[in-house]
C-alpha cells in the first residue's frame, strides 16, 4: 500500500486515489503538427526510477495532485496540487 | 541430451531415475553471433527456437539477465485462449492456439496443455449481446469452438458457482471457448529452452545487457555483464523492460508503460474446477483455474499505477479474493499459498508490437499487456519470420509502432490511449 500525503486531506492509503499517469507530458498547441500530438498522446518515457505523475484523490477532496515517486522502490518524495497556482498558494515554489 | 519417449520413462522408472541428464547447456558467451535475442523469456526462447528450426540464419544466442523461467514466464496465470475480435488479433491468436495444440509433440516436452475451455460468466442482456457479436465475428474467421451457454448448461457443467438470485450480479449464462485452456508455464519455457539448445542456440544466463553500440543506424555490438558481443541482427524480447533497452539503444520513447500484474495460488485441493472461469462485472475483473497440483490460481486487475517493482499491493489482493468468494463461495476458507507480481508492457492500445525499428538490424517484440503467455508460440514464430526475412508478413504488418500515426489503433477494449486501462 502506498501512503499519499494529500496536501488538503492529510496522509491516506493509495486506494482512495486514482492514478492519472505521466505528469511530465505537456500538450502542444491545438494547431501544432500531427507528429507533436502523436508524441504527446501515445509516447511515454516510462521512467524506471524517480518520476513525476498525477493522481486524483477520488474518494477524498477530488483534487488532482502531482506526485514525485520512485517506480522501483515506490518511495514518494513529494505531493503537491497539480494546479500550479494552488501549488504556489500551498507554499510550493515549484 | 536424450529424446523423451514412453520407453525412456519406463526405463528410468526401472533404473532408479538416474538416466535423466541436463536439459540444456549452460553456454558461455562467444564474441560474435549472427543473431542475438535479448531476453530469455518465453518469447525470446520461442523466437530462437523457430529461428533455428524454420530459418537459416547462422549462429544464434539468447541473452538472459537472470535465469530461465525467473521472469514473467513464472509470473502468469497460464491461460491460453484466442477469443479476440479485431482483425489481426483474431488470426494471430488463432495461429497461436493451433501451435499450442501441437506444442508438446513439436518440442518433445510435455507442456501439459489442457484444453479445458474458457468460460466467461455473463450477468445481463447487454453482456450477452456484446459477447454474441464478438463470438459471431470469430466464427466468421473460422473459429468454430465458441459457444453461448444458457444457465441450465452452465449449472450442469460447473455446479458450484454462486447461482443465488440474491447475488450482487446473478449469473445468467456464459460465453465459452472450448479449445482454450491452460498449460504448465515452467514446462513451456523449459521445453523451448531445451528444443532451442538442441538446435544449437546458445542460451546465456546471468548476462545482462549494459550497452548497445550503434553505427550508421545499425547495431554493431552489444555490451553485457559477461563481455562484448558482436552481432548482425538483434531481436528485443524483454517485455516489462522494453522502454529501458529501447532508450539504451538511443531510440527515445515508446507507446508503452510498465505496470505490474499480480496473481495468487491457494493451497492444493481435490479436483474442483475443470475450466478457466472469468468474472468481469461491475468493476470486477477476475479469472481463475485449478492447477494440476490442485491449487486454485487467481488473477485480477493491474495494480493501477505504473511500476517496475515485482511486488504487488494489497488492495488488489483484497479485490481478487472478494471476487473469488463472490462467484464460488466454497473457496472462502482456502488459504492463499503464494502471490507474485510480474512487470508487463502495457501499450497504448492494448496490443503488442512485432516490428522493425528505426535501427536497420534491430527488431522489436514487446507490448504484450495481459496477452503474453497465450501468444508465446505465435509470437516466436512470427518474430523469427520477421528477423529472418527482414520484412513483416501480412498477418503482423499492423503490429508496428507507426500504427498510431496511421490511426490504426488495435484497441480490443476500446479503452483509448491509456496503458492502465487495457487490462
Amino acid at each position: 500500500m502506498l501512503r499519499i500525503n494529500c496536501p488538503f486531506c492529510g496522509t491516506r492509503d493509495h486506494n482512495e486515489f486514482t492514478y492519472g499517469g505521466d505528469g511530465s507530458i505537456s500538450y502542444p498547441e491545438l494547431d501544432a503538427p500531427m507528429e507533436d500530438w502523436i508524441k504527446a498522446v501515445f509516447e511515454r518515457e516510462n521512467i524506471c526510477g524517480r518520476q513525476t505523475e498525477t493522481w486524483q484523490h477520488t474518494l477524498g477532496c477530488r483534487m488532482w495532485l502531482r506526485v514525485e515517486r520512485d517506480t522501483v522502490t515506490h518511495e514518494i518524495f513529494s505531493v503537491t496540487p497539480a494546479d500550479p497556482k494552488l501549488a504556489v498558494a500551498c507554499g510550493d515554489d515549484a | 541430451m536424450s529424446q523423451f519417449s514412453a520407453w525412456s520413462v519406463f526405463w528410468n522408472g526401472l533404473s532408479g531415475q538416474k538416466g535423466w541428464t541436463r536439459q540444456w547447456r549452460d553456454s558461455e558467451p562467444q564474441t560474435k553471433y549472427d543473431v542475438v535475442i535479448i531476453g530469455g523469456g518465453l518469447h525470446g526462447l520461442a523466437t530462437a527456437y523457430y529461428l533455428a528450426k524454420n530459418h537459416d540464419v547462422g549462429k544464434i544466442a539468447v541473452l538472459e539477465k537472470g535465469w530461465i523461467g525467473g521472469g514473467n514466464a513464472g509470473r502468469n496465470t497460464t491461460i491460453v485462449r484466442s477469443n479476440y475480435v479485431l482483425p489481426g488479433n483474431r488470426e494471430f491468436y488463432e495461429h497461436s492456439l493451433q501451435l499450442w495444440e501441437e506444442l508438446s509433440h513439436e518440442l518433445n516436452y510435455n507442456v501439459m496443455f489442457s484444453q479445458r475451455s474458457h468460460v466467461t460468466l455473463l450477468h445481463n442482456p447487454g453482456a450477452v449481446d456484446a459477447v454474441a457479436r464478438r463470438y459471431n465475428t470469430m466464427r466468421l474467421t473460422g473459429n468454430n469452438d465458441v459457444e453461448m451457454w444458457d444457465l441450465e448448461r452452465l449449472k450442469a457443467t460447473i455446479p458450484h458457482l454462486n447461482y443465488a438470485p440474491s447475488a450482487r450480479f446473478p449469473i445468467t449464462g456464459a460465453a465459452v471457448q472450448t479449445r482454450a485452456g491452460t498449460a504448465r508455464h515452467d514446462a513451456v519455457i523449459w521445453g523451448y529452452a531445451r528444443a532451442a539448445d538442441k538446435l544449437g542456440v546458445d542460451i546465456i544466463q546471468q548476462c545482462e545487457v549494459t550497452g548497445i553500440n550503434t553505427t550508421q543506424g545499425a547495431i554493431t555490438r552489444i555490451e553485457t555483464s559477461r563481455g562484448s558481443i558482436e552481432t548482425n541482427k538483434v531481436g528485443l524480447a524483454v517485455a516489462g523492460n522494453t522502454s529501458r533497452l529501447w532508450q539504451m539503444a538511443g531510440l527515445g520513447n515508446l507507446p508503452i508503460e510498465s505496470h505490474k500484474l499480480q496473481a495468487f495460488v491457494t493451497e492444493p485441493v481435490k479436483p474442483l474446477l475443470d475450466q478457466v472461469v472469468v468474472f468481469g462485472m461491475g468493476g470486477a475483473h477476475f479469472y481463475m483455474s485449478q492447477s494440476d497440483k490442485g491449487g486454485m490460481v487467481f488473477g485480477g486487475d493491474l495494480d493501477w499505477y505504473k511500476s517496475y517493482a515485482q511486488k504487488g499491493n494489497l488492495p488488489v489482493a483484497e479485490d481478487v479474493t472478494a471476487s473469488a468468494i463472490s462467484i464460488m463461495p466454497c473457496l472462502s476458507r482456502l488459504r492463499v499459498l503464494r502471490q507474485w507480481a510480474g512487470i508487463v508492457d502495457m501499450s497504448m492500445d492494448g496490443t503488442h508490437f512485432i516490428c522493425k525499428t528505426p535501427l536497420s538490424n534491430l527488431y522489436l517484440n514487446g507490448g504484450w499487456n495481459y496477452g503474453g503467455f497465450k501468444a508465446t508460440p505465435a509470437s516466436g514464430w512470427h518474430f523469427a519470420d520477421l528477423i529472418a526475412s527482414d520484412r513483416p508478413n501480412t498477418l503482423i504488418e499492423n503490429f508496428d509502432l507507426e500504427r498510431f500515426a496511421r490511426g490504426v489503433n488495435i484497441d480490443e477494449r476500446g479503452a483509448g490511449p491509456d496503458p492502465k486501462l487495457h487490462g
